[in-house]
C-alpha cells in the first residue's frame, strides 16, 4: 500500500478547515463506538481521510491510532488517497458479471491507466468497483458521481466516460 | 416553538385505543373514489428515471388543479424491476411499465381523467402476445404470495400514517395489550418461522435463549448488511416498508427485555438508510418508539448504523464488532450472541426479512401462518430474480414452490431464446443448480441437500453461454477481497483457490488441481473461524459436482465451451454474414479488425486482445466466439 | 476433585473447595477432571499423561486469539453421536464433553494448515518443524517468502501485557500485515521499545533494530512485492 501523502494543495485544505474538523469530532465527542460514523462524515466532507485529521479524531476521542488506522484500512468506504473529481463504480455483483461487467472494468483500465482504487493522474477520474447495486435488471450498472447508467456496454461506457471534464 | 411542540403532542398515541382512534381517522379521511397513482419508486426504478415521472405527475396535476380528485404517492419497490419505471393506477390497478415522464399527460388525459387504458404502456405477455391491464393478472405477480411485499406499493415509505392506515402497528398493539413475552415466544415457535438472512436458524429458539440471558442490558439488532451480489430484498422492504421492520423489532425488543435497538444498514445503501431515518423519526413522534411507547411503560429506541464496506460484517459477531467501533473481525462464537453479544450483553440479532414476519404472525396468529409452506421451511421468503431472466425482480414465493415454477412461470423463462443452464442460489455461501433439479422444491432443507442453500435469497439464473468454472472463479475472487483475514483457512486457503482457478480459466490447469481443490475445501469447512470461510468452497464444490465435464475441458482440452475464459478463446468473423459496416472495425481498440465498406472484414488473431468489444457491436451475429 | 494453580507452576488437588467448581470431561478417551473457566487447550497443556495440541497463535501471557486453526480439535456434546470442530484455545471445558485431539480428520487438516503456511513462510523454522512433525513435503502451492504468520501475538502483546497500542493489525485479507500507524512509529509514542512483541513472535518475523523500536515485517519485505513475484511465478509456463 504506497502513501504518498504530501499533496501541498490537499494540506492547504485540511489546514484551512480547522473548524470544520473540530465541531465534527466534537459532535462524536466521548463516543469511541461512533468511530465509523464519524470517519464516515470526514471521508464525505474531504472526499477522503487527512492523515492529520486522523490523529486528531484519535486523540480526541482518546482511540489509539493504531485501532483507527487499523479501522481506516480494513473497511473499504474508506480512501486515504484523495479521489479525482468523477468517481467511476462499476458494479460487478454477480448479475452484472453474468452480463459482462467485468468487460467495463477492462476498457476503463485500457484507455485510462487506472486500476479499481486508482486515481488518474490527472485526478480527473478515480475507478472503484462494488459488489451489487441491487438494479440487477437494469445491469450491467456504472454509476458515475451518483448517476446510475444502465445496461452499460464498453462502447456506451467510453462515450459517458468522454463527457465527464 | 409551542405551536410545534403541541403539534408534536398531539400527534402522540399514549394508548393502544388512541391508535386505534388514529387509524379510523386516517381511514375515514382517505377518499375512496379519489384515484391514487402510485409510482415505484425503489432504487433500480430512480435508476431507470422515475424521479423524472413523479416530477412530471406532480407539475401535471399542479396545472390541471386536480389535486383533490387525484393523489400521487411515490412507494416502495413494487418488485417488477426488468419492467421499471412501473406506474400503477388505483383503485383499478392499472399496470403501465416502462412509463417515461413524456408519457405523463397521456395517463392523466386518457386514464384518469377519460377512464381508457394506453394501450401502449400496458404489459404484453410474451407467451400470449396478449396486453394485460391490471396488475394482478400480469403472470410476474398472479404466481407470486406476496404477503408481505405487496405493501411496498401501497405505502409511500416516508408517510408513516400509510403504514398505520394499512393496519400498521396493530401487531404491536396487540402484544401491549396483554399478550405475555414467553407467550409471543410460544407464537414465534409454532409459526415454524426461521431465520431468514442465510443461517435459516429457528427464531423463536433464538429469541428464547435472548429472553432466558440474564443480563441488565440487552440488545436489538437488525441486520440489513445484505452483501451477497445479485440480492437485493432486504433493501427494497427497508427503502419500501422501513416500518414493519421497525414495528417487529419493538417486539422483539418487548419480549426479551431490551431497550435499545440498532439497524446496521450497508454502506452503499442510502436511500434505505434515508427511509430508516425518516421512519424512526416519524414513530418517536407518535409515540410508536422511544419513551413510554402507546403509554405501556416500555421504553425503546432505535440508532442506525452504516456499514463500511465490508461483506464479512454481515456476519454476526463481525457486526457487532463494527458496531463496536472496531474492525469487522468474526471472533468464536461457543458462546452464542444471544448470551454474549454486542458490549458482551445478550442481542437478538435477525434479518430485515426475518423482523418483517413477525407482525404478520402476531396479527394472524402462528397457524395461520404455518399453513404456508413446507413441513421444515414454513412461510414465504422473498426472492431476487436476477441473471439471464425475462423477468428480472423481487419475487415473494411460498416455500415449498419449485425452482421450475419461479424460474419460468413467474421469471418468464430465458431470454434471447438461449438455454437454461444452471440457477445459483444462497450468495457466495451457496452453489449452483443444474436442469435435472429443477423441480426441486424451494426449501432450506432441500436446497442444503443439493449443496448449495437458501441464502439470503438472491437467485441467479445462468444460461448457455456461461461457463461454470468462470461462475466458480467469480465467488472465490469475491470472498478473497471480502475476506477478514484473520484465520489462516481462509486468508490462505481461498487465496489458493483463487490461484488455482484462474490457471485453470487460463489452460494452465492439471488434473491434480481437482483433487487440491477439493482438499482446500475440506480445510475451509473445518478449519476456518466463521461462515465466510466455511462455506467458501461451496461455489467451487457445486460446480465441481454438476459441472466436472467444463472443469475437465479447460484442463485437458485447455477449451472454454462456453466461450468466456478470456485466453481460451478465440474471436473470428464469419465472411457470409459479414455486412462490412465497420462497426467492429472502428469498436477495435488495437486495431486487428481490418476491412473495407460493405466487403466482409477480417480479424487479426495476433493483434487482437479479446476485448470483445467488436462482438459486443455486431448487430448481424458475424462475430464468432469459440 | 479439582486441579487448582497455586502459582504458575503448582497445582493441587482440591475436594469440593468453596467456590471451585469442577467438571470432568473426556480427551481422547482418558477421564480428567479440571476446574471450569479454561479452554481445552489450556486444561490439556496442564494435565500431564494426554497428548500435546499444537498451537500457533496461542501464549499464555496473552489471551488466546483462534487465528492459526492449528489447534483445532473434534468435540462432542451429546455423548458421542455427533462431533464437530473447534479451536481448543477457545473452546470452554464442559461436563461431559468429549474430545479427540488426533483423529484422522484432525491430523489431514492440521496437514492441510501446516501447508498453506509452509506455503506462505517456506522459510520460518518453527513452520519448517511443523512441517516435518506432521509430514508435510512441498507445498503444492506457489511458494511466497513471508516470515509473518499473522498470528497477532505482537499486537495482543503490546495490549494486553504493555497497555499500549503501538502496533495493529491493518488491512484484510490476504493483504493483512502487522503495522504501526501510517507505517510510522513517530506518529505517536505509544511504541515504548519494550521489545515484547520481538519476546513473543513464535517465527521470528519480528526484531528489535539498532533504534529499540520493532522492525515489522512488512518492512522487511513488502507484500506487494512477494505478491507481484508470486505472480510472475504462477505465469511462467511450467
Amino acid at each position: 500500500m504506497d502513501l504518498t501523502l504530501d499533496f501541498p494543495k490537499v494540506k492547504a485544505i485540511v489546514e484551512s478547515s480547522t473548524e470544520k474538523v473540530d465541531s465534527l469530532i466534537d459532535s462524536y465527542a466521548g463516543n469511541k463506538e461512533q468511530l465509523i460514523s464519524l470517519l464516515q462524515d470526514i471521508q464525505a466532507e474531504f472526499n477522503y481521510l487527512p492523515q492529520d485529521v486522523l490523529v486528531k479524531v484519535s486523540q480526541k476521542l482518546d482511540i489509539p491510532l493504531s485501532q483507527v488506522f487499523s479501522v481506516v484500512t480494513f473497511f473499504r468506504a474508506f480512501t486515504l488517497k484523495p479521489r479525482g473529481r468523477h468517481l467511476v463504480t462499476v458494479c460487478l455483483g454477480t448479475a452484472c458479471h453474468v452480463k459482462g461487467g467485468s468487460r467495463l472494468v477492462e476498457k476503463v483500465e485500457r484507455d485510462y491507466g487506472i486500476k479499481p482504487g486508482d486515481t488518474t493522474e490527472d485526478m480527473r477520474f478515480t475507478l472503484e468497483t462494488v459488489n451489487c447495486l441491487g438494479c440487477c435488471a437494469l445491469g450491467p450498472v456504472v454509476v458515475v458521481d451518483g448517476k446510475y447508467e444502465s445496461k452499460m456496454n464498453p462502447d456506451k461506457l467510453d462515450r459517458v466516460l468522454r463527457g465527464y471534464k | 416553538m409551542v405551536e410545534q411542540v403541541r403539534k408534536l403532542l398531539e400527534k402522540r398515541v399514549e394508548s393502544v385505543a388512541e391508535l386505534e382512534k388514529l387509524r379510523q381517522s386516517i381511514v375515514d379521511k382517505k377518499d375512496s373514489s379519489r384515484t391514487c397513482i402510485s409510482v415505484c419508486g425503489g432504487t433500480a426504478c430512480r435508476a431507470a428515471g422515475s424521479e423524472a415521472v413523479v416530477d412530471a405527475f406532480i407539475d401535471e396535476i399542479e396545472k390541471r388543479e386536480l389535486q383533490v380528485q387525484v393523489e400521487m404517492k411515490e412507494t416502495g419497490c413494487h418488485g417488477f424491476c426488468e419492467r421499471g419505471p412501473l406506474v400503477v393506477i388505483e383503485p383499478k390497478k392499472i399496470f403501465y411499465q416502462q412509463v417515461k415522464p413524456e408519457d405523463v399527460t397521456e395517463i392523466i388525459a386518457e386514464t384518469v381523467l377519460g377512464g381508457k387504458v394506453v394501450e401502449r404502456l400496458l404489459y404484453v405477455d410474451p407467451v400470449t402476445s396478449q396486453k394485460i391491464t391490471y396488475e394482478p393478472d400480469v403472470p410476474f405477480y398472479k404466481r407470486q404470495t406476496r404477503t408481505i411485499f405487496g405493501a411496498n406499493g401501497e405505502i409511500d415509505p416516508t408517510n408513516i400514517e400509510d403504514y398505520i392506515a394499512s393496519g400498521g402497528y396493530s401487531a404491536l398493539s396487540k402484544v401491549l395489550t396483554g399478550m405475555k413475552p414467553q407467550q409471543i415466544i410460544d407464537e414465534i415457535k409454532k409459526s415454524g418461522l426461521r431465520g431468514r438472512g442465510g443461517g435459516g436458524f429457528p427464531t423463536g429458539r433464538k429469541w428464547q435463549s435472548c429472553r432466558d440471558a440474564k443480563a441488565d442490558i440487552k440488545y436489538v439488532i437488525c441486520n440489513a448488511d445484505e452483501g451477497d451480489p445479485g440480492a437485493y430484498q432486504d433493501r427494497s422492504l427497508l427503502e419500501g416498508n422501513p416500518h414493519s421492520v421497525l414495528e417487529g423489532m419493538i417486539i422483539g425488543a418487548y419480549v426479551i427485555g431490551s431497550h435499545h435497538g440498532y439497524i446496521y444498514v450497508r454502506n452503499e445503501y442510502p436511500l434505505a438508510v434515508r427511509h430508516a431515518r425518516i421512519a424512526i423519526e416519524q414513530a418517536m413522534d407518535y409515540g410508536l418508539l422511544g419513551e413510554n411507547i402507546m403509554g405501556s411503560g416500555f421504553d425503546f429506541t432505535v440508532t442506525i448504523n452504516k456499514g463500511g464496506g465490508a461483506f464479512v460484517c454481515g456476519e454476526s459477531s463481525a457486526l457487532m464488532a463494527s458496531l463496536e467501533g472496531k474492525i469487522g473481525e468474526p471472533k468464536a462464537k461457543y458462546v452464542h450472541m444471544s448470551e454474549k453479544g454486542l458490549w458482551d450483553s445478550p442481542s437478538l440479532l435477525n434479518n430485515v426479512k426475518t423482523w418483517a414476519n413477525i407482525s404478520l404472525i402476531i396479527n394472524k396468529g402462528a397457524d395461520w401462518y404455518s399453513k404456508i409452506g413446507t413441513a421444515g421451511s414454513k412461510g414465504t421468503m422473498i426472492f431476487s430474480l436476477v441473471g439471464n431472466i425475462n423477468n428480472t425482480g423481487l419475487v415473494e414465493v411460498p416455500m415449498g414452490i419449485t425452482l421450475r415454477e419461479m424460474i419460468f412461470d413467474i421469471g418468464g423463462g430465458i431470454p434471447n431464446g438461449k438455454k437454461f443452464k444452471a440457477v445459483q442460489t444462497g450468495g457466495p455461501s451457496g452453489g449452483c443448480i443444474p436442469e435435472q433439479f429443477l423441480d426441486t422444491p424451494v426449501d432450506f432443507d432441500e436446497l442444503t441437500k443439493l449443496g448449495s442453500m437458501m441464502g439470503s435469497g438472491g437467485m441467479i439464473v445462468m444460461d448457455e453461454d456461461t461457463c461454470m468454472v468462470d461462475v466458480a472463479k467469480y465467488f472465490v475472487e469475491f470472498l478473497k477481497g471480502e475476506s477478514c483475514g484473520k484465520c489462516t483457512p481462509c486468508r490462505e486457503g481461498i487465496n489458493r483457490m483463487s490461484e488455482i482457478l484462474s490457471g485453470i480459466t487460463r489452460g494452465k490447469g492439471k488434473r491434480e488441481d481437482l483433487d487440491t481443490l477439493e482438499d482446500l475445501a475440506g480445510i475451509l469447512s473445518a478449519g476456518a473461524l466463521c461462515a465466510l470461510g466455511q462455506t467458501a468452497a461451496n461455489p467451487v464444490l457445486s460446480t465441481l459436482r454438476y459441472f466436472r465435464d467444463e472443469y475437465l475441458a479447460h484442463i485437458d482440452e485447455k477449451k472454454c465451451p462456453a466461450g468466456i475464459c478470456r485466453e481460451l478463446i478465440q474471436y473470428s468473423i464469419d465472411p457470409e454474414k459479414c455486412q462490412g459496416c465497420l462497426r467492429c472495425l472502428r469498436a477495435c481498440p488495437t486495431g486487428a479488425i481490418t476491412g473495407e465498406k460493405r466487403e466482409a472484414h477480417t480479424l487479426n488473431r495476433g493483434l487482437c486482445i479479446k476485448c470483445g468489444a467488436c462482438y459486443d457491436v455486431c448487430k448481424f451475429n458475424a462475430v464468432i466466439r469459440q | 476433585m479439582a486441579k487448582v494453580w497455586i502459582d504458575g507452576e503448582t497445582t493441587i488437588d482440591v475436594e469440593d473447595a468453596d467456590g471451585v467448581n469442577s467438571v470432568s470431561l473426556t480427551v481422547d478417551d482418558k477421564e480428567i477432571i479440571v476446574s471450569t473457566g479454561q479452554t481445552i487447550l489450556e486444561a490439556v497443556q496442564r494435565v500431564d499423561g494426554i497428548g500435546n495440541i499444537p498451537a500457533l497463535c496461542n501464549h499464555p501471557a496473552v489471551k488466546p486469539y483462534g487465528a492459526c486453526r492449528i489447534c483445532t480439535v473434534e468435540v462432542s456434546e451429546d455423548g458421542g453421536s455427533k462431533f464437530k470442530f473447534v479451536a481448543s484455545c477457545l473452546y470452554p471445558v464442559k461436563q461431559g464433553l468429549i474430545v479427540r485431539t488426533n483423529t484422522d480428520k484432525i491430523k489431514k487438516l492440521r496437514k492441510g494448515i501446516i501447508e498453506l503456511m509452509l506455503a506462505r513462510c517456506p522459510n520460518v523454522k518453527r513452520i519448517q518443524e511443523l512441517a516435518e512433525e506432521y509430514g508435510v513435503d512441498k507445498p503444492r502451492f506457489v511458494l511466497g517468502d513471508q516470515d509473518c504468520i499473522l498470528c497477532g501475538l505482537c499486537v495482543r502483546a503490546c495490549q494486553e501485557i504493555m497497555g499500549k497500542s503501538a502496533i495493529s493489525l491493518v488491512n484484510r485479507g490476504i493483504y493483512r500485515e502487522v503495522a504501526a500507524p501510517f507505517y510510522a512509529y513517530e506518529l505517536t509514542e505509544e511504541c515504548i521499545g519494550c521489545g515484547d512483541c520481538a519476546f513473543v513472535c513464535p517465527t521470528g518475523a519480528i526484531e528489535m533494530g539498532d533504534d529499540g523500536r520493532p522492525i515489522l515485517p512488512r518492512v522487511k519485505i513488502p507484500y506487494a512485492e512477494i505478491e507481484a513475484l508470486m505472480k510472475k511465478e504462477a505465469a511462467t509456463p511450467s
